[in-house]
């Protein structure tokens, strides 16, 4: 009875391949879009995890040199004599043109168990490994790269950060020609009657980093991806929604003969489920496959991406993984059950003998306009409400569910509001008029869609551009001069400035020393009086005249998150070198800890020990390449020793576009998803719709003129979703921005409006709905006659 | 770690049975110890870079302020990779500390690595000083042999000791003028001690600090291959009798149960008699199950030339040193035809 049931249901299916070919592609494009994202977040969060365990970095201390520059060979052996267990590590890149790899070089016969030294058993030549020319422990990509030429051999092993290789301390020594350690790892458990590390050396002892800071970091970048994958899911049901919904309704007639033939409710109702079942299994497996191919197209960007904004070295390959693939499965069956779940229950409380109506139930199927204005209102008022009242992020991302949900809600009554607004001049265009009003229930699940699309558009390319203008403009505050010195020695540092006094601008020092406010690890920085500060540093709320308050020695600046964390405003006093009043608040960035800000006096007074190594020098910008080479020829400086501004600009803003390559291709993504939607709903909408328009053929108007005004119509109707897409997607914006921020990261992005990406997306919407109308319109500009003559022969 | 550093002194062997700690391994690339050796000091006390393998090996008998028996032991093995020496951390010549520290209830071991080189772990010899790390033996004597007064530390997390040993006889030479013979094969190593010192220093326990006095004994082997490849591992005693003679006396296990055994008879004023295999029986009486294994921990020991039939007991049959080359070493003390206290070794019990 089942396999009857399930047959004569299917048999739909088969009469109508293009419906079925979109109920599988609204679930398989769903699937893949937030599979696609899940895959990509994942992987890159098992790479910061794998990154923070690294020599066991989550769970050793380690002890290196307050200017970062590499720990004395002797003050490693004095550690050790002295009988403290510190295990050397010396790192750096081999470089050769355009390839690079960094060495990690460890000593296996030192470091502590937690460091994990890799897969050192007995498969390795030990001998090889500890003598020349040694051995380089590489992961399977990175062995696979173009690599500097005269390594090493290679050798794979599991557990190699990306880039990277793993080498014993001798061939790191010999390939990078120093014998210095870059830093020490120190074991957790010392040996007993021994002072604490910290008072044995003038070494920063840093505690084990549990990889937090590039999680925190990147975390906003992840909400991004999730938040797309989320709203392409979203839109992609909606898609599900309808399709399945027209499905039932088509079918009432075949499940009332079954019925009336004696088959069980139970029984109709387990071969729909079933059927449902296949179909989102085999829609999940093509969206697996289709979501796992996005993800791989868009790794490499992505890892280019937080590697050239964070740091965080992310490897640019998908691997696969069984969990994530039925994960993926899971949410489509998940997702097919709650678009299907209205159709099911009507179908369980159809009464038997009811008539099919498929043109009621797109009406009906929309219904209750007023009922949905009402909610939509309701959901704003507690939208607004947990934006002023809300506390956490929980209450952020209830604010901005209340605001999609309320818009989509309030769209049909919105656009059936503006339509009134409408004064048609004839008869025919009042008929259109009235036609488009009854035809907005029967779209209004498709055009929901295509707000939430454009919507999301907006609001995450706003925050995505307010972010990337921000973080540009923080970089220009951070990076103001052109270029940055490090120098050996602060004696050294002394030296240099007074030779290049005469020959530049303006010499900077920079100075900071790490300090403890309000119990928690903070900076503080002296800075020169100088007006490459005073106009370049972009204060959020300031006191009159913050910087000569700051250079009379009185006053601090501080950074947003000590400001919102602890609480402290212009005006107040910071527990800093007996008391300082703050004078101005400043962005910072991606920084999880405090930071203050005091005159170059005022923090050589507190902190007399410490002397400049580091300065910044101003110059005619076209003068800054020749001067930065000379500093390293003549001066002997290392490489890296001087920074050039202009390059890392000019590669931020290369990696910044890189991220609009990710954002900007699911962008597409979403919106051509919503036009789908659309594409279901028009051309289910052109069939139910032949009665009405024959009669208007039949009194002579064309095909031609018929098609046109379903094109138009279809056009208005996108036009009016963008409008009120944008106040939507800007109020998103805003809510990721002021709201979830916050909340999640402890900083506000000061929002950027970006009005020439909306025209861009008001013109792609505009497009999305004419290849969504083009089908139905071609069709019907080239309907044959007798069909349309046939409605009135046979349509009741 | 472990595994590395088992990989490590187990370098160039074929499959087959290797002895303990690798010391079966083929010598190839190094020296070999030949008969009738010239020893030079001080710079035979030094390291011989060009053999495989060699140690520097002190245990001591000590009673505690508080009447209680103590045994320390203090060695820096050294295990080359290859025959060459440099002096920055390309250097293959590779270092291991043990230190262990036994009392009647409780066993103490730890271990340290490192490589020559750079200068974390090695041997000098003008003036003497062996050490890994702050654990050292360092010569104090301004007269005469280096060996003659050392200082002697090691720290652990949960124990540490600071001795000072006076010697009060001559070095003495094993098997022939100090070329020691290890198997009928004619494997062999270079092998010297000095047997007679007397120790005072301190103890520092968990509970806190024990001051001891006692005596010691000091091994110096170096060797490339001085075990053949069915040789599974030794038994190894040194005895202090209550007479103030000493007694070294080792057997060296075949894979087939057979033993290969040697002895050095040390009269008070250093006079050496040596004994070749099968002059001295050494027979398991009681085991012990330590570390999930089982071993002999108390033996009858026969030498019929000197009249000697003793049985040993160990102070605490837990002295199992928890390294990478995990081994059985304590204190003993022994009764029968002869008393007296000495150290006993047991390696290669799995």
């Amino acid at each position: 009875m089942l396999y009857t049931a399930l047959q004569s249901l299917s048999s739909h299916w088969r009469r109508r391949p293009g419906q079925f070919a979109m109920l599988v592609l609204g679930l398989a494009l769903a699937t893949a879009l937030w599979s696609g994202v899940q895959a990509i977040n994942a992987e890159a969060r098992a790479a910061y995890d794998r990154a923070a365990a690294t020599l066991g970095q989550d769970q050793l201390a380690r002890l290196e040199r307050a200017d970062g520059r590499p720990v004395a060979l002797e003050t490693y052996l004095a550690l050790r004599a002295q009988g403290y267990l510190v295990s050397p590590v010396i790192t750096g890149e081999v470089r050769d043109g355009d390839t690079r790899l960094r060495l990690l070089g460890i000593d296996p016969l030192t470091a502590p168990p937690q460091a994990q030294t890799p897969a050192l058993d007995g498969d390795l030549d030990l001998a090889g490994f500890f003598t020349d020319p040694g051995i380089l422990l590489v992961s399977a990509e990175t062995a696979a790269l173009p690599l500097p030429p005269g390594l090493p051999p290679l050798r794979i092993a599991e557990n190699i950060p990306p880039n990277a290789a793993i080498t014993d301390i001798s061939t790191a020594a010999r390939l990078l020609l120093r014998q210095d350690p870059s830093y020490l790892l120190v074991a957790p458990e010392q040996p007993i009657g021994l002072a604490p590390l910290s008072d044995a050396s003038d070494l920063i002892l840093r505690a084990p980093d549990s990889g937090s800071d590039i999680a925190r970091l990147t975390d906003s970048f992840h909400l991004n991806l999730t938040a797309f994958g989320l709203l392409s899911f979203g839109v992609g049901l909606f898609i599900v929604h309808a399709a399945i919904g027209l499905a039932f309704e088509q079918r009432r007639a075949t499940i009332r003969t079954l019925r009336a033939l004696g088959t069980p409710l139970r029984t109709v109702l387990l071969a729909l489920g079933l059927e449902l079942t296949l179909i989102s299994v085999l829609a999940g497996a093509i969206g697996i496959a289709l979501g796992y191919l996005v993800a791989a197209g868009l790794m490499p960007g992505v890892a280019g991406t937080l590697r050239g904004l964070y740091g965080a070295d992310v490897e640019g390959v998908l691997r696969f993984s069984p969990e994530w693939a039925v994960s993926a499965l899971i949410i489509t069956l998940a997702g097919t059950a709650a678009a299907a779940a209205q159709a099911m229950l009507r179908t369980a409380r159809m009464p038997l003998l009811a008539p099919a109506m498929p043109r009621a139930w797109a009406q009906a199927s929309g219904g209750g306009i007023r009922a949905q204005a009402l909610a939509a209102l309701a959901l704003f008022a507690l939208g607004g409400g947990l934006a002023l009242l809300g506390q956490g992020l929980l209450a952020a991302f209830g604010c901005l569910a209340c605001l999609l949900v309320g818009a989509a809600l309030a769209l049909p009554a919105l656009m059936t509001g503006a339509l009134k607004l409408i004064r048609p001049k004839s008869a025919f265009a009042e008929w259109i008029l009235a036609d488009t009003r009854q035809q907005i229930p029967g779209l209004s699940l498709a055009l929901m869609a295509l707000l939430l699309a454009l919507s999301a558009n907006i609001g995450v390319s706003t925050m995505v551009g307010s972010f990337r203008a921000t973080f540009l403009g923080w970089l220009d505050q951070r990076l103001a001069s052109e270029l940055y010195v490090t120098a050996p020695s602060a004696d050294d540092a002394a030296r240099l400035m007074q030779a290049l006094a005469p020959q530049v601008d303006a010499i900077l020092p920079i100075v900071s020393a790490e300090v403890r406010l309000f119990d928690l690890p903070a900076d503080v920085f002296g800075i020169a009086d100088h007006p490459t500060y005073r106009d370049a540093w972009p204060l959020l709320s300031a006191a009159p005249d913050p910087w000569a308050q700051l250079e009379r020695g009185d006053a601090v600046l501080v950074n947003e998150q000590l400001s919102r964390r602890e609480n402290l405003r212009v005006g107040d006093m910071l527990p800093l070198a007996g008391g300082l009043i703050i004078v101005g608040v400043y962005s910072d960035y991606g920084n999880p800890n405090g930071q203050a800000i005091v005159s170059l006096s005022r923090f050589s007074e507190t902190f007399p020990t410490i002397r400049a190594t580091r300065f910044a020098i101003r110059i005619a910008p076209e003068e800054a390449p020749a001067l930065a080479t000379r500093l390293r020829t003549e001066f002997g400086l290392p490489e890296e020793a001087v920074t050039n501004q202009a390059q890392v600009k000019a590669f931020s803003i290369e990696v910044f576009d890189q991220t609009f390559l990710v954002t900007g291709a699911l962008n597409v993504l979403t919106l051509g998803v919503a036009g789908l939607a659309l594409l279901t709903s028009l051309l289910t909408l052109a069939n139910l719709r032949l009665p009405q328009l024959a009669p208007l053929w039949a009194i002579g108007t064309s095909r031609a003129t018929l098609a046109a005004v379903e094109m138009a119509r279809s056009l208005t109707l996108a036009a009016l979703t963008f409008l009120l897409a944008l106040p939507t997607g800007l109020a998103l914006a805003w809510i990721l921005l002021a709201l979830v921020n916050v909340e999640a990261f402890g900083w506000r992005l000061p929002m950027r409006i970006f009005p020439p990406d909306w025209l861009a997306l008001f013109g792609l919407a505009l497009l999305a709905a004419a290849l969504a109308a083009l089908g139905s319109t071609i069709r019907l500009a080239r309907m044959a006659p007798a069909r349309l003559t046939q409605v009135f022969a046979q349509e009741r | 770690m472990l595994r590395l550093l088992a990989a490590l002194l187990a370098l160039s062997t074929t499959a087959h049975a290797q002895g303990f700690a690798g010391l079966g391994a083929g010598a190839d690339g190094f020296a070999t110890p030949v008969p009738n050796p010239s020893f030079s000091f001080p710079a035979d006390h030094g390291p011989h870079p060009d053999y495989r393998i060699e140690w520097w090996y002190l245990t001591a008998t000590l009673t505690g302020d508080d009447g209680r028996d103590y045994g320390v032991q203090w060695t820096l093995f050294r295990s080359a990779l290859l025959p060459t020496t440099s002096d920055d951390w390309t250097s293959p010549q590779l270092f291991m500390g043990h230190a262990g520290l036994t009392t009647p209830d409780q066993h103490f071991s730890a271990e340290r690595l490192g490589r020559g080189g750079v200068g974390q772990a090695g041997v000098s010899t003008m003036p003497f000083r062996a050490f890994i790390d702050d654990w050292h033996m360092t010569s104090t004597a301004t007269t005469g042999d280096a060996f003659d007064t050392i200082t002697l530390a090691a720290r652990s997390t949960d124990f540490a000791y600071d001795l000072s040993l006076g010697a009060t006889g001559p070095l003495i030479f094993h098997g022939q003028a100090g070329f020691s013979v290890k198997s009928a094969n004619g494997q062999a190593s270079y092998y010297y001690s000095q047997p007679f010192y007397t120790v005072t220093g301190t103890l520092t326990l968990p509970s806190g600090p024990i001051t001891v006095t006692g005596n010691a004994w000091l091994d110096r082997e170096w060797s490339s291959q001085p075990l053949s490849e069915d040789q599974e591992g030794w038994d190894w005693f040194s005895l202090q009798f209550d007479s103030g003679a000493r007694l070294m006396a080792f057997g060296l296990r075949d894979a087939d149960g057979g033993s290969f055994t040697s002895a050095t008879w040390i009269e008070p004023d250093g006079t050496t008699t040596p004994y070749g295999d099968g002059a001295v029986t050494l027979t398991p009486l009681a085991t012990s199950t330590v570390a999930d294994r089982t071993l002999p921990t108390e033996w009858r020991l026969q030498l019929p030339a000197r009249d000697l039939d003793i049985e040993t007991t160990p102070l605490n049959p837990a002295a199992w040193m928890d390294t990478s080359f995990p081994y059985w070493e304590g204190p003993i003390r022994f009764t029968g035809t002869h008393h007296g206290r000495g150290y006993l070794e047991m390696t290669g019990y799995d």
